[in-house]
C-alpha cells in the first residue's frame, strides 16, 4: 500500500506570454519508509511538483491530476483547512535557503514550537520540553539557548537543522527535501544529509529528496525519478540507473559525473533546458540529444515499459547502446 | 541600543537648529509688522511706531534679535506672546491636548482602516477590492484638505444634519477640564450625553484629518505586504499548515510593518499641517488654529515658538518610530548595537 500516490500531476502557470506547463504528467508512487530522490537540473519542475502536492503554490497556478493521494486521503478534493491538518504534520518539507526560510522576526523557539503548537495541541511546558529534543535530535549545541535565538544569530548549516526540526517536530510520515543542501558550505552538505537519513531511519518515515547531485542520489535513494523539463524522462532503481541509464539525459547526467570522466575535460550537456517559448515540438530532450533523428524532433515520446524504467524516448538506451535506433541517422 | 539612541539624538540637535533659524528668518519676511497690526485700521504717528518697536527690540539687526532669540530658548523660555502677553509655552500647553486629540483620533481611524483595507488589497491582487481601495486611496491622498472638509460639512451637518459644525462640544455642557482632551473630561464629567456630543464634534474633523494617512499607509501597506508575501518564510509558514490569518497577519505583517510604521511616523508631521487646516475649517481649539491667527497677528514669538514646539514632537516621534523598529525586527536592533 503506497504512502504516497501521484498520477500524471500536470501543473501549469497562467503568464503574461500564456499558458506555461511547468510539470507535465508525472507520476510517482512512494512506500511507508522508503527514499525516492527526483532529480533534474534547475527549471525541470522538481520543486514545483511538489509544492503542488502541498498546496502551497500561488493561484496563478493550475494542478491537475487523475490521482492525488497520501495515506488514501485524496488530496485533490480535500478541504483546504482538512489539507493544513495534513501539511506541516504528516506531511512535511524543507527548502532549498536555509537562511530565508525562516522568519526573521521570531525566534527560532517560537517558529517550533507553533507548529507543536497547532497540530498536536501541547501546552506551554510540553512545547518547551519538545522544541529542546529537537534541536537535540537534530544535533544543534546548547539547545535550550538557541530556542530564544533568531535566524539571523545562526549560520545557514544551523539554520537548516532548526528546519528540519522544524519539519519533524509532528513525526512526518513523509518529508520531503527540496535540495535541502545546495545552498550550503560542502562539509555542512555532508553532515545535513547524514542528519536526513539518520532521522528517516530513526522516524520509519518515507524522505523525497530533491536534488541535482548524482553523488546525493547514489549515496541516499533507493529509486529515483529524473525529471527533465516538467516530463519525468526516467524511472528506476538506483543500482539499474546507475549501472544501465535508458534515457539519453540520464545517461548524460552521469557521464558529465567527474568521477565517471575518462578524458580531460569533463562532459557537459550542451544547451539549457528550453522554457515557455522555444518548446520544441517532438521530444522535449532532442535539442540537446546526441542521438536524436528527425522523428525525435517531431514526434513527442511515449514511455518505455517498466524494465526500461519507463523511459521517454523513442530509442530507449540498453548498456549504452539505443535501441531500435535506425541505421542510417541523417542527423 | 544606548550608542543608537545617542546617534539618532546628534542628528536631531542639528535639525532643532535649523528650524529655529527657518522659523525665526521666515516670519520676518511677511510684510508688516505686529506694532503696525495692534494700532489696527487708524494707525499710528510714526514716532510712535518707533518708540513701540524700540520698547519691543524690534529696532535692533534682525541678527541680533536672533542672538536673544536663541539665548532665551537656551534658558527654556519660548518667548511671550506679543498680543495676549503670556508666555508661549502655556498658551500652547493650554492647546495643545486639543490638537493632539483631533490627530491621535485622525490617526488611529487611518491605521484602523487603512492597514487592513491594505493587507486584504494586497492578499486579493488585482481582485475589484484592490482596485477600489487603490482609486480610492490615490483620490483621497489627491483631495484638498479645506475642499474635502468643507464637502463633508456640506453633507453630513448641512443636508443630514446628523454632526455639528464646529467647536469641540455643546454649549449646553460645561466642565473644568482634567486631562484637556475632551472625550475623556466629557466621560469623566459624568454628565448625560457630554461623550456623545463631544464624540460627534470630532469625528468629522478626525474624518478629514486622517484621508490623507489613511491613504498613505493603505498603499504603503499593500506593497509592503506585496513584497513580504513571496519571501520564502511566508512558504514555510504556509508548508507548517498555519491557516491564512496567520500567515498574513502574524508572519507576513510582522515584516511588512517596518515600512508602514516609517510612514505613519512621517504621517505625524502631515498631521500637524493639516491641523492647521482642519482646525480653521472645523474652529477646532488648537495649536493648528492658534498657529495661524498668531501668524495674521503677526504675533513673531507665538508663531516662533509653536513652530519649535510642533518641530520638537514631529522630530520626537520619529526618533520613537525609530527606536520602535528595532522592538519589531530584532535584525536591526542587533547590527545596531
Amino acid at each position: 500500500m503506497p504512502l504516497l500516490e501521484i498520477e500524471n500531476l500536470t501543473v501549469s502557470f497562467q503568464t503574461a506570454g500564456g499558458q506555461f506547463t511547468a510539470v507535465d504528467s508525472v507520476s510517482l508512487h512512494i512506500k511507508p519508509g522508503e527514499i525516492v530522490s527526483i532529480v533534474g537540473e534547475s527549471g525541470s519542475g522538481k520543486s514545483v511538483a511538489m509544492l503542488a502536492l502541498m498546496g502551497l503554490l500561488p493561484w496563478t497556478a493550475t494542478v491537475t491530476a487523475d490521482k492525488l493521494s497520501f495515506n488514501n486521503q485524496d488530496l485533490k478534493t480535500i478541504a483546504k483547512p482538512d489539507l493544513r491538518k495534513i501539511i506541516g504534520s504528516k506531511m512535511a518539507m524543507i527548502f532549498q535557503e536555509p537562511m530565508t526560510s525562516l522568519n526573521p522576526c521570531f525566534t527560532v523557539g517560537f517558529q517550533i514550537m507553533e507548529s507543536l503548537k497547532i497540530h498536536l495541541g501541547l501546552n506551554r511546558a510540553q512545547r518547551k520540553k519538545r522544541a529542546i529534543e529537537l534541536l537535540e535530535l537534530v544535533g544543534i549545541p546548547e539547545p535550550e539557548k538557541r530556542l530564544s535565538a533568531f535566524p539571523h544569530q545562526l549560520s545557514g548549516g544551523m539554520n537548516q537543522r532548526v528546519m528540519i526540526a522544524l519539519a519533524i517536530s509532528c513525526n512526518p510520515q513523509l518529508l520531503i527535501a527540496d535540495e535541502p543542501t545546495t545552498a550550503l558550505d560542502v562539509t555542512i552538505q555532508a553532515q545535513i544529509l547524514d542528519l536526513l537519513l539518520k532521522l528517516q531511519k530513526e522516524k520509519g518515515m518515507s524522505l523525497i529528496l530533491i536534488t541535482h547531485d548524482m553523488g546525493v542520489v547514489a549515496e541516499t535513494a533507493e529509486r529515483v525519478a529524473v525529471q527533465y523539463a516538467g516530463q519525468q524522462v526516467e524511472k528506476q532503481k538506483v543500482k539499474g540507473l546507475f549501472s544501465n541509464p535508458h534515457h539519453p539525459y540520464t545517461q548524460a547526467l552521469l557521464n558529465s559525473l567527474p568521477e565517471r570522466s575518462k578524458s580531460k575535460i569533463l562532459p557537459s550537456i550542451a544547451g539549457v533546458v528550453p522554457g515557455q517559448f522555444d518548446k520544441p515540438k517532438g521530444c522535449l530532450f532532442s535539442p540537446r540529444c546526441e542521438y536524436a533523428t528527425d522523428k525525435c524532433r517531431t514526434v513527442p515520446p511515449v514511455p518505455a515499459g517498466d524494465e526500461q524504467g519507463r523511459a521517454l524516448c523513442h530509442y530507449p538506451i540498453e548498456n549504452g547502446k539505443p535501441t531500435n535506433y535506425p541505421e542510417e541517422v541523417n542527423s | 541600543m544606548f550608542l543608537y539612541f545617542l546617534k539618532k539624538l546628534g542628528v536631531i540637535l542639528p535639525t532643532f537648529f535649523g528650524v529655529t533659524l527657518v522659523a525665526f528668518v521666515f516670519i520676518r519676511l511677511l510684510p508688516g509688522d505686529p506694532v503696525m497690526l495692534m494700532a489696527g485700521e487708524r494707525g499710528m504717528s510714526e514716532e510712535r511706531h518707533a518708540a513701540l518697536m524700540t520698547e519691543m527690540g524690534f529696532d535692533k539687526p534682525v541678527i541680533v534679535q536672533y542672538g536673544y532669540y536663541l539665548m532665551d530658548l537656551a534658558r527654556g523660555d519660548f518667548g511671550t506672546s506679543i498680543i495676549t502677553k503670556r508666555p508661549v509655552l502655556e498658551e500652547f500647553g493650554a492647546l495643545f491636548p486639543a490638537t493632539v486629540e483631533l490627530s491621535v483620533c485622525a490617526m488611529i481611524l487611518a491605521i484602523l482602516f487603512g492597514l487592513p483595507a491594505g493587507m486584504i488589497a494586497a492578499t486579493k491582487r488585482g481582485s475589484t477590492f484592490d482596485h477600489t481601495v487603490m482609486t480610492s486611496a490615490l483620490t483621497g491622498y489627491s483631495m484638498p484638505i479645506f475642499w474635502w472638509g468643507l464637502l463633508l460639512i456640506i453633507f453630513f451637518s448641512g443636508i443630514l444634519g446628523w454632526t455639528p459644525v464646529s467647536g469641540r462640544i455643546s454649549l449646553l455642557y460645561y466642565f473644568e477640564p482634567v486631562t484637556g482632551f475632551m472625550l475623556i473630561d466629557s466621560l469623566l464629567s459624568g454628565q448625560d450625553g457630554a461623550f456623545a456630543s463631544a464624540l460627534s464634534h470630532l469625528i468629522l474633523p478626525a474624518i478629514v484629518l486622517g484621508t490623507i494617512p489613511l491613504a498613505v499607509i493603505a498603499r504603503q501597506t499593500r506593497s509592503a505586504m506585496l513584497e513580504v508575501l513571496s519571501e520564502d518564510y511566508v512558504r514555510t509558514a504556509r508548508a507548517k499548515g498555519l491557516g491564512p490569518q496567520r500567515v498574513i497577519g502574524l508572519h507576513a505583517l510582522r515584516n511588512a510593518l517596518i515600512p508602514v510604521i516609517t510612514v505613519i511616523g512621517l504621517q505625524v508631521g502631515v498631521l500637524f499641517a493639516g491641523a492647521i487646516l482642519t482646525e480653521t475649517i472645523f474652529s477646532w481649539p488648537g495649536i493648528g488654529k492658534w498657529m495661524v491667527d498668531s501668524i495674521f497677528r503677526r504675533d513673531y514669538s507665538a508663531v516662533q515658538g509653536g513652530l519649535l514646539l510642533i518641530a520638537a514632537i514631529v522630530m520626537l516621534v520619529n526618533l520613537a518610530v525609530d527606536l520602535l523598529y528595532g522592538l519589531i525586527n530584532p535584525q536591526i536592533r542587533h547590527t545596531d548595537s
